[in-house]
């Protein structure tokens, strides 16, 4: 039920490599958020790479398990790990937010194969993970469920409060839904702009079983999303504690992040940064290996 | 027959207790699913009708999830919250991923009466016209919004349908047959077309039927059930067939049928293009024949605006 050391540290390597993909294509857009692509990357690597059933072969069939980033302003951390699975080729990374774009500035499911649904504006998300559970239960999907990424300013959207409601109502034990709580939106922190807080004792208040971990602990999410699997009855939340731009030191904490790209100077910073970081995992994981 | 009276939304509840047989069918309401008919379902098919609380944001957003695992989704409620509350929601999670979502809203127009202008709707058809990827439908009879529901249980994509809390008059037979973006032409005329659709073809014709009686005017009456697309074809064929063209319609004149119409016309025909309908204002309560009355939407009121037309444009 636990991570191996070995395992994390595969985790590790793999996000920040992934952290790589995020950064180049940003600084090759010209534009975009790197903030929260980078606060969010940890826990879709953990759901992606050890949690959900899914791979381009079997995405259009029943058996696949559902993924909804509703803060689709971070879509670049989720085509990354698809181009990584091989949903589609490294390339079209190039054509981030551009004209004719197979990858477009928010997800768009009719463009980039692997995106359940398009998302975007944000407070949408998490009621199509509703109709989805609802859609699994009367089929009798047992197995799969919905994972939903919201971003912590998402939650000051009215409609998260209705999807919220409806969804313990419905009784879904077939939803994850996780925060990625990095308390920075565009114009401030989120408990100076509008406070969403104390998020867990609203969320328990809405029925729903709620567990507060360290979203860059890849053994924390790995064991928080299990957890979430065997709670019946009930849906599940998940407030991962993050750090926006985390993994960029210049980049961490800072709201010039959350919607501009990062310049090529800026770029190649982040890219020496994150390529120490991978020297070190590296060291580790030879370190590792004998034991 | 002339003067049997059945609900469009009575049509809605029938017919969805007909394609419920289908699993993959699901409907959705928002605490109104006495009103809007929904309820009929829930009757047959319990285990597939979701009252999703006064919650119309969350609703089109399940109805979109629900949609994209393969369901038919239908989800109702009164035509301004069915639009006006949740109309981003039904653009970003509906439309945009064409999802097979069918809003069938009751209560549209000012006929819901007595309620004010808090529940009448003069802006629905405008709201959902602009959206990408709409289909929307106006049923002017019992028969027709039947088989407008079954067009858009068998078709796929997203469809806006406004069904009436008042009943209609039956004009169509139930062997009824509705194509898509097909106006109808229920009485052939000269010199002048009215187009409306819903309660307002009603209207329209009992206009028509006083024109011809008192004046010897015969109008050509159509009906416009598809609002988009609308049919272009034929309102081209108008300028070789009529002298002028008056919109009825029990919305705002903005955005509307008659701002299809016209769009339509200056595109490709130029000919006057009149209007009647709520005049940039907000309803307010009264009984629906008393608030046709104050929007001068009434058989004598069209009557008049034809003559009027016809003499201001020299066309008679």
């Amino acid at each position: 039920m636990s991570l191996s050391k070995r395992e994390e540290l595969l985790l590790y390597k793999k996000a920040f490599e992934l952290r790589k993909d995020i950064i180049n294509m940003l600084t090759n857009a010209g534009s975009g958020h790197p903030g929260g692509s980078l606060s969010v990357i940890d826990i879709i690597v953990v759901l992606y790479y050890k949690i959900m059933k899914i791979s381009p072969d079997i995405f259009n069939t029943e058996e696949r398990d559902r993924f909804i980033l509703s803060k689709g302003h971070a879509c670049p951390a989720l085509y990354a790990v698809l181009a990584d699975l091989g949903f589609f080729e490294k390339n079209c990374f190039d054509s981030l937010r551009k004209l004719g774009a197979c990858l477009q500035g928010h997800p768009d499911m009719r463009r980039t194969h692997g995106i359940e649904v398009s998302t975007g504006s944000l407070g949408q998300g998490l009621s199509m993970a509703h109709g989805k559970a609802l859609a699994m239960r009367l089929k009798k999907l047992e197995k799969q469920r919905v994972y939903c990424i919201m971003g912590d300013g998402e939650m000051q959207e009215g409609q998260v409060w209705e999807a919220l409601m409806g969804i313990s109502h419905h009784k879904l034990d077939n939803i994850t839904a996780f925060v990625d709580n990095n308390n920075l939106q565009i114009d401030g922190t989120v408990d100076q702009i509008k406070s969403i807080y104390p998020i867990d004792e609203k969320l328990r208040a809405y029925g729903w079983y709620v567990q507060t971990i360290d979203g860059h602990s890849y053994s924390e999410i790995y064991e928080a999303v299990l957890k979430t699997a065997e709670k019946k009855g009930m849906p599940s939340f998940i407030i991962a504690k993050t750090t926006k731009g985390k993994g960029v030191s210049f980049m961490e904490n800072n709201l010039a992040f959350h919607g501009t790209a990062p310049s090529s100077e800026e770029g190649g910073k982040a890219l020496s940064e994150i390529d120490s970081v991978l020297v070190e995992i590296e060291k580790e994981l030879s370190d590792n290996n004998g034991q | 027959m002339a003067n049997k009276l059945l609900g469009t939304r009575d049509a809605y509840g029938e017919v969805l207790q007909d394609i419920g047989k289908d699993p993959m069918v699901a409907v959705l309401d928002a605490d109104l699913a006495g009103s809007t008919r929904s309820q009929m379902f829930e009757k047959l098919h319990s285990e597939r009708f979701f009252n999703m609380g006064i919650s119309e944001q969350d609703m089109m957003g399940t109805a979109a999830g629900l949609a994209s695992e393969g369901f038919t989704v239908f989800a109702s409620t009164f035509a301004i919250f069915a639009t006006g509350r949740p109309w981003e929601q039904i653009r970003q999670s509906i439309a945009y991923n064409r999802f097979n979502v069918k809003i069938v809203a009751s209560h549209g127009g000012i006929s819901v009466g007595p309620d004010g202008a808090s529940h009448q709707t003069t802006e629905d058809i405008g709201l959902m016209r602009i959206i990408p990827n709409m289909r929307i439908l106006v049923p002017a009879d019992y028969y027709q919004a039947k088989q407008m529901i079954y067009h858009a249980y068998k078709n796929s994509g997203p469809y806006y349908i406004r069904t009436s809390r008042e009943k209609f008059p039956v004009i169509y037979p139930p062997s009824y047959s509705f194509t898509l973006g097909k106006g109808e032409i229920l009485r052939e005329g000269t010199d002048i077309a009215i187009i409306s659709m819903g309660y307002m073809v009603h209207n329209s014709l009992k206009a028509s039927d006083m024109l011809e009686k008192e004046h010897d005017i015969q109008p050509m009456v159509i009906n416009m059930p598809t609002i988009k697309p609308i049919d272009t074809d034929l309102i081209r064929s108008l300028s070789s067939r009529v002298k002028a063209v008056l919109v009825v319609e029990e919305h705002s004149v903005i955005g509307g049928l008659f701002s299809a119409v016209a769009e339509a016309v200056t595109q490709a025909c130029p000919m006057p293009v009149l209007r009647m309908g709520i005049e940039d204002r907000f309803g307010e309560s009264g009984s629906s024949e008393e608030l046709f009355g104050l929007f001068r939407l009434t058989p004598p009121d069209i009557a008049d605006k034809v003559l009027e037309v016809l003499k201001d444009w020299q066309i008679r």
